[in-house]
């Protein structure tokens, strides 16, 4: 179990002061605050982020695998995909690795620290397409971030789906993601695979790469749905461990990571062929991207 | 947000001290920080001892001399962030010219009295001996560029610095490319960004004192030089005239003789 | 002459004399319109405020090869008697360098401030045909996706155009194939034939018809619009390049691995030029600028390039590490993947790209030899 921190501050005695903006400018990052910080695992933590406005906090809706612009003023702005389940309080939850110039920033906020927020954006997973199919969720390190509101949610209408199985990868035992979840997602009737590059002392579960434990499991390719996130290399192996079982390559989705600076589809850094990953995925489905999907350098 | 003032350092080495000129000329702009941070040394303008430790030091200079390899070590030491301001610190400079010849020739040519003489063989960029934080590029640097590092280090920003071709900057501005419109030498399309294309706006070629930019293609450059009848020396001079260091630079001159 | 006096009806076409051009831009400045143009700089023709018609580069004209550009004296004294310069008329729809909004922010609150500063209407003169088409695609990427950006809106609405009908054509011009010019068919309010001693104008729109309201005209003769048909007829007949689109976005997909990359990205110097100076280019970088009070802060955007190698950079390293997959993106991009995005081609034809490349890298050239070995 990893050990977690939390640190929090009541809603009620923060400053709210509400900006007066034009309510159609995309490019506007709204204010909101960090309320709550929980270490993950090394040098990741999710951070429950509140817009200052009720009002725009009320509206806010969004779908499993969808991303919002978080913003360090002065810093800059960074895509970062929805970690939560709509019934898990107030705000919305984000896991983020420190790793470039704005996340390094975030990793000094503390509870109360404003922060500007704006999404949220693009297309989600297929959890309507999901419904009545066996569903697999395939992912590697923090791949499992965007994830998590999917296995939540199938875990929501757990009837509405057929075979359900998580399998996930991390480094070492402890950079595994949610792992303090696991067990509970396991006992709710998704079957969980995990696995790790790398073992340690205490560690007494499987060992090696996720692509693997498709060897675990028996697949129907006529009525599976395949969801992966993770690093790119491993999502071209699961892609082509699921081809190879003869999941059909509109059943199988992933969630692509480009270069995304305006999250709206006008700055073109974030374009995969004709598709902008920003308001047209993050998440695709292979059918619509393979051509593209494990070109080098494209 | 009180934190404490982060301590400035500003060190030099083999160097025409132009760049301390440009941190000099910020004074209107650093006054404003005065209570934001603490300029704990810097003998071209203050006379204070150098003494305890630095949040950021600039180090303008190249590396000539042995009792210079000491000293760099020492700021490295008093120092959290190391920016190396410059040509001369990051690419050796114009005294790095005396690289692409012998030290016996060099000191002989510039000294009555060559006995006294300590020096290096070759003025070598402080990454050579220390770990750099931060690299800021010119002859001189721009001083704006250095308020923007200073700026994102305030807000709690790791700095960074852009390194894509003076081009870039020529067509924000506006700038009427000389190369296309005169047939003028321009070393813009592999020379680092930094300066705001001072000298196209001034209607006259680039001459890289910023260095070389991201993946520098100079075999491309060099050759459209010689179509538009830059002689072969001048060439030369174009790549080694600054970054001496630079391997991109250095490999493409001596492949113009 | 007959001259008359009323407004013009949209959709007539009338004949002023040529220095009653003047007249029309002094008009368009006291209406409240910054006039923008063709103007002589030291070196080229670029686009920027045109006060009265001598600032126009009268008996002017340009000579463009791929990496090359020069300015020629005339033996007339034709008005617009050069092709397209280094300058788009994106430099004032899409401006380099903007200010989205600022912010100020503080230990427990911040506030963002919408950029609120003014936008000049433009009234853009001398517009040609691929020049109009560059504009339509812009108001595509700008205005018709799921999201509008209020910013190029904002001048867009306001800019009113007056398009010239080419007379000549630059060595570098291939409108005619990319089936964008020369001839100038809509997205312009006024559009003016040069004769030789008159220019014809078509009015095309009511704010057109306002402007030239009061002005000397008369109707055109059959003769005249004759006339400016064979002028235009001339341009294309004598326009030297040519970009064959046939099938040229699965040709390019077909290709990604062609050896041509490789060949285009030792020359290639990733210098970002081309990108600049196409005028269907949209690219930007959002950047923030801390104030040195540490508690303040612009949003900036500022154009950006796929050649800049920033430009795929992201957490886990760079998409496009090398030239040749810059190349190959920025090609693809105009060529292809852009049809799919936006319905059209990405390129105008308008030979920017080939100008203005410092080493003279030539898009109908490298798309040609891509072809070469699929015919």
């Amino acid at each position: 179990m990893t050990m977690t921190t939390m640190q929090s501050t009541s809603t009620a005695d923060r400053t709210v002061r509400r900006a007066v903006l034009p309510d159609d400018d995309p490019f506007l990052p709204r204010p909101a605050f960090v309320t709550e910080i929980r270490g993950e695992t090394p040098g990741i933590a999710t951070y429950r982020i509140e817009f200052a406005d009720p009002d725009r906090a009320a509206q806010y809706e969004y779908e499993p695998g969808q991303f919002n612009m978080l913003w360090m003023p002065g810093i800059g702005e960074v895509p970062i995909s929805i970690a939560s389940a709509r019934d898990e309080g107030p705000g919305i939850l984000h896991t983020i690795r420190a790793t470039g110039r704005v996340t390094n920033a975030m990793a000094k906020l503390k509870p109360g620290s404003p922060i500007g927020m704006r999404g949220p954006y693009g297309r989600g997973w297929p959890l309507k397409q999901a419904e009545g199919r066996d569903v697999l969720v395939v992912s590697g390190g923090l791949g499992l971030a965007p994830l998590r509101p999917v296995v939540l949610a199938l875990l929501a209408n757990r009837d509405r789906y057929g075979k359900v199985v998580l399998m996930h990868g991390a480094r070492t035992p402890k950079d595994l993601l949610y792992d303090y979840e696991y067990e509970s997602w396991g006992k709710h009737g998704i079957e969980t695979l995990i696995t790790v590059d790398r073992g340690d002392v205490a560690w007494r579960g499987r060992v090696g790469v996720v692509p693997v434990l498709f060897n675990r499991i028996s697949i129907d390719p006529v009525r599976t749905l395949m969801m992966t996130c993770g690093p790119e290399v491993l999502m071209r192996f699961a892609v082509a461990e699921a081809v190879a079982r003869e999941i059909p390559e509109g059943w199988i989705y992933y969630s692509l990571e480009r270069n995304m600076h305006c999250a709206i589809g006008l700055c073109g850094h974030c374009q995969l062929g004709p598709d902008f990953v920003c308001k047209d995925g993050p998440v695709f489905d292979h059918s619509q991207t393979a051509r593209f999907f494990s070109r080098e350098h494209f | 947000m009180n934190v404490p003032r982060p301590r400035l350092g500003v060190f030099k080495f083999a160097s025409c001290d132009g760049c301390q000129l440009s941190i000099l000329d910020c004074e209107d702009e650093i006054l404003a920080v005065a209570d934001r941070v603490e300029i704990a040394y810097f003998l071209e303008a203050t006379r204070r001892p150098l003494e305890g430790g630095f949040d950021v030091s600039l180090v303008e200079g190249s590396i000539s001399s042995p009792e210079q390899i000491d000293q760099i070590k020492d700021v490295r030491e008093r120092s959290k962030f190391i920016v190396a301001i410059g040509a001369c610190a990051n690419g050796g400079g114009i005294q790095g010219l005396r690289n692409f010849i012998s030290i016996e020739e060099s000191i002989a040519a510039v000294y009555a009295n060559p006995s006294y003489v300590k020096t290096l063989e070759k003025s070598r960029p402080i990454a050579d001996f220390i770990t750099v934080d931060l690299e800021l590029q010119g002859c001189p640097i721009n001083k704006y560029q250095l308020l923007n590092v200073i700026a994102q280090m305030l807000v709690g920003a790791k700095p960074r610095v852009p390194d894509h071709a003076v081009c870039l900057d020529c067509k924000r501005r506006n700038i009427v490319c000389v190369v296309v419109s005169q047939g003028k030498a321009c070393m813009g399309p592999v020379t680092s960004t930094g300066c705001e294309a001072l000298c196209p706006a001034h209607d006259r070629g680039c001459f890289a004192c910023y260095g070389p930019s991201h993946q520098p293609n100079t075999a491309a450059l060099a050759s459209r030089f010689e179509s538009i009848g830059v002689p072969s020396d001048q060439i030369r001079r174009f790549f080694h005239a600054f970054y001496s260091t630079s391997q991109e630079f250095v490999a493409e001159g001596l492949r113009h003789v | 002459m007959n001259s008359s006096a009323g407004i013009a009806p949209t959709g007539e076409t009338v004949v002023i004399e040529k220095p009653v051009l003047g007249a029309i831009i002094d008009r368009l400045w006291r209406d409240g319109y910054t006039v923008v143009g063709p103007t002589l700089a030291e070196s080229a023709i670029v686009i920027d405020q045109v006060r009265a018609i001598d600032d126009l580069p009268i008996g002017w004209t340009d000579e463009q090869e791929a990496g090359m550009y020069r300015l020629r004296r005339r033996e007339d004294r034709a008005y617009f008697g050069y092709a397209v310069g280094p300058h788009s008329w994106k430099q004032y729809l899409f401006p380099p360098k903007t200010t989205l909004y600022s912010i100020e922010f503080h230990a427990d609150a911040m506030t963002v401030k919408p950029n609120v500063d003014p936008v000049p209407s433009y009234a853009f003169l001398g517009v040609r045909s691929c020049d109009l088409h560059a504009i339509e695609i812009q108001d595509r990427v700008f205005l018709h996706g799921p999201y509008v950006d209020r910013h190029y809106q904002a001048r867009r609405e306001k800019a009113l155009i007056i398009a010239v009908h080419c007379a000549v054509a630059a060595s570098t011009c291939f409108c005619a194939s990319m089936g964008t010019g020369p001839r100038s068919v809509r997205g312009f309010d006024l559009a003016l034939t040069e004769l030789e001693g008159e220019f014809l104008v078509e009015i095309a729109t009511p704010r057109g018809a306002a402007i030239c309201d009061g002005i000397p005209s008369r109707a055109a003769t059959g003769y005249e619009l004759g006339a400016a048909a064979r002028i235009v007829d001339k341009t294309r007949d004598s326009m030297k390049r040519s970009l064959n689109t046939n099938g040229l976005p699965d040709l390019l997909y077909q290709n990604l691995e062609h050896p041509r990359w490789d060949q285009v990205a030792e020359r290639c110097l990733s210098c970002t030029n081309c990108t600049m100076v196409c005028p269907t280019c949209f690219c930007h970088a959002l950047e923030d600028v801390p104030a040195l009070d540490g508690a303040s802060s612009e949003k900036i955007r500022q154009w950006d390039s796929c050649f800049n190698p920033d430009h795929a950079h992201m957490a886990g390293g760079n998409n496009r590490p090398d030239i040749r997959s810059r190349y190959r993106q920025w090609l693809t991009h105009k060529l292809a993947s852009w049809v799919d995005q936006y319905g059209v081609s990405g390129c105008v034809g308008c030979g920017r790209c080939v100008t203005w490349c410092p080493v003279g890298i030539d898009i109908t050239e490298e798309a040609a030899a891509i072809r070469g070995d699929q015919q």
